[in-house]
């Protein structure tokens, strides 16, 4: 049994102007041990999937279909307690902003003993012991001193990794990562992933990596979801979607980083920007932008079609595939 | 076009804020007695290079180095503590706020967050309208209309979208609106500070794209701010690496990415995500960037530094030219130690 399985997963926001449907139709999996990635550009519902699993979204959203088991559990059908117990405790999130999420006023201490009394019965000795141990784990320099400090005291990259930390404290099984490094520089960058990375791999902690940074994906995970508009519209390998894109929108995301043209050359571009999600195009949501438009592609919605190890929703693969199958026939 | 000739001359910049507030503020109580203490941000630290025409000039950091800074400097937006700033061979950072109009239309700036450049209570036609206006005080109504529907048909915005304000577009046309802002007045420099940062990657790609089209046809010369390497690399002429107000190194763009010399340049380059990386083999850095408030003594780079010795601890190095062209500060590479 996997881990987390996400299934159709549906997500609607309540809004004056009517409902609207940040997610549709989302299914994943995450193994134990395995570390995924969503990625996509701002306004893909990346954040919102994330936020779902938790059942973190916030009025006027709610989750309005769909299923997410964790561990065999319907986490959607879970009462506030039910839910507070597996929230830091079982499963554990790092936001993206390390200046907002630690409070100011209470000192690291103060903040990881706090979570960890919350979920266990223990004194605040053994509390801060454990503090201190999980503070050495993320390499900050003499964790006993630092236990005390206040969060301005640190710069963004020790914040960030202290914000590992808690998420650690526990022992979680999974991770929910929305963009940890966003907000950092690319030296704190590389360290604060390679620092994930490690400890995912010595405590086997599943990862779900939301990122729009495709080279912070290959780096990191082994799978990855391509999200557009509320919907996956690729999922597969890590290595399989970056080495050998299907969808001509991970392609064209792929082929649009600078580091894919040669110096002073025309960047690949996509054409337009993504739509906003009152007015979804009908057929396939990314139909305008792409070069390979068929009529069908503006009609109906594309399911999803195998390719290798991956899974491509995109009316032109299958009938590629479909052709290939008849030659082969 | 002459490569040679640079545009912009910066010699010895430097930038400090002072930060330690108001008279009443600096009065300090220090062994029995009250003594007044001035503090300061020593934002940009003796910083110098030229601008060549037609080129773009890269100036890459971590946040904190002073890259903003300099761009403002250079733009007259912040007055320098200290050296000098040469346009085309005029000196330009003492100049009062009428001898510099001249040098307003011809350097322009395009800044970092779309969302908060455009004034929100003006259309797109009244902000791209005002500087034309305002610089060309002979030009008729029609032409001024003229040149601005030109330019927004250049940079891909329709002329009929004038009568909209900056909430109805997206973050990648708002930044297209900010380059036209700057392209109205026919400008021979462009600073653009930090453009596409605050971009999705497809827009990114759109509005580099954008830019490069713009530097052919308009021969521009650029002096482009940003911390994305690989963006440079696509983007730069030369680049400039800043560490904590000061200038490690500075290399046409092959060279730098092929053989970087300055230890932090190298460790900056390592931290690149790349696709083709199946894990992160960055170079680590110890430690974190000191403050700007009490600089180190020798290098500023000294105390991370994994080959720093007792004169990079001691002795500020400075830029030296090497055989491939680049300039690095550094002892090690000096010496030929490293």
């Amino acid at each position: 049994m996997a881990l987390l399985e996400v299934e159709n997963l549906e997500v609607t926001f309540g809004l004056r102007q009517g409902a609207v449907k940040a997610l549709r139709d989302v299914s994943f999996t995450v193994e134990r041990g395995e570390r995924v990635g969503i990625v996509g550009e701002s306004g893909a519902g990346k954040s919102v999937a994330a936020f779902s699993i938790l059942n973190l979204i916030s009025r006027p959203g709610y989750i309005s279909g769909g299923q997410i088991r964790f561990e065999g559990q319907d986490l959607s059908k879970l009462s506030s307690d039910a839910m507070r117990e597996i929230r830091g405790n079982r499963i554990a999130m790092i936001f993206q902003d390390p200046m907002m999420t630690l409070n100011p006023v209470l000192t690291l201490g103060q903040q990881m003993v706090e979570c960890l009394k919350a979920h266990r019965k223990i004194s605040t000795q053994e509390a801060r012991l454990i503090a201190v141990e999980k503070l050495r784990q993320v390499h900050i320099p003499s964790p006993e001193k630092r236990i005390d400090q206040y969060p301005h005291e640190l710069s963004g990259g020790m914040r960030q990794r202290v914000i590992i930390a808690i998420a650690l404290l526990l022992d979680p099984v999974l991770i929910i990562a929305d963009e940890p490094t966003t907000a950092l520089d690319v030296t704190i960058q590389a360290e604060i992933m390679e620092l994930l990375l490690e400890l995912c791999e010595s405590n086997n902690v599943g990862l779900v990596l939301i990122t729009h940074d495709l080279g912070v994906v290959s780096q990191v995970t082994q799978k990855a979801i391509v999200m557009y508009a509320g919907r996956v519209i690729e999922q597969g390998p890590t290595k399989e979607i970056i080495n050998d894109a299907q969808h001509p929108y991970t392609q064209g995301l792929i082929n649009a980083l600078p580091q894919q043209t040669l110096p002073g050359q025309r960047l690949n571009q996509i054409p337009g920007s993504m739509p906003s999600l009152q007015n979804i195009p009908a057929g396939c949501a990314f139909n305008p932008r792409c070069e390979f438009v068929m009529d069908v592609c503006k009609q109906t919605l594309p399911g999803f079609t195998r390719s290798g190890g991956c899974q491509v929703a995109c009316h032109m693969v299958r009938e590629m595939k479909e052709k290939a199958a008849q030659e082969a026939s | 076009m002459n490569a040679q000739q640079p545009i912009l001359q910066v010699r010895d910049l430097e930038k400090r804020f002072n930060i330690s507030g108001d008279f009443l503020d600096q009065l300090k109580f220090q062994g029995g007695k009250i003594v007044r203490k001035q503090e300061n941000v020593h934002a940009i630290n003796g910083v110098s290079f030229d601008v060549m025409k037609g080129e773009a000039l890269c100036v890459v950091g971590e946040s904190g180095c002073g890259k903003s800074t300099v761009a403002r400097t250079v733009m007259g937006l912040l007055k320098p503590s200290g050296g000098s700033i040469h346009y085309n061979g005029e000196r330009i950072d003492q100049l009062s706020d009428r001898a510099v109009l001249p040098y307003r239309k011809k350097m322009q700036m395009i800044f970092q967050n779309p969302y908060a450049s455009l004034n929100p209570r003006k259309t797109i036609t009244q902000t791209l309208e005002e500087p034309v206006r305002f610089h060309n005080p002979g030009m008729s109504e029609t032409e001024v209309k003229d040149k601005v529907k030109a330019v927004m048909f250049d940079v891909g915005i329709d002329p009929g979208w004038g009568v909209r304000y900056p909430h109805e577009f997206s973050g990648g046309q708002r930044q297209r609106i900010s380059i036209a802002r700057a392209l109205t007045l026919d400008p021979e420099f462009v600073v653009a500070d930090e453009p596409i940062s605050a971009l999705d990657v497809s827009i990114q790609a759109q509005v580099l794209n954008l830019m490069m089209k713009a530097q052919e046809e308009h021969n521009l010369t650029y002096l482009f701010i940003t911390h994305d390497l690989s963006v440079v690399e696509h983007f730069g002429t030369r680049v400039a690496v800043m560490y904590l107000g000061t200038l490690c190194e500075l290399a046409p763009t092959k060279t730098l990415f092929a053989t970087p010399r300055h230890p932090y340049t190298q460790a900056l380059l390592s931290a690149i995500p790349r696709l083709q990386d199946h894990r992160p083999n960055h170079i680590k850095l110890q430690g974190e960037v000191p403050t700007p408030v009490n600089l180190p003594s020798g290098c500023v780079f000294h105390g991370r530094c994994p080959h720093a010795n007792d004169r990079c601890r001691q002795e500020v190095p400075k830029l030296v030219p090497q055989s491939d062209g680049s300039q690095v500060a550094c002892h090690g590479v000096e010496e030929g130690r490293l």
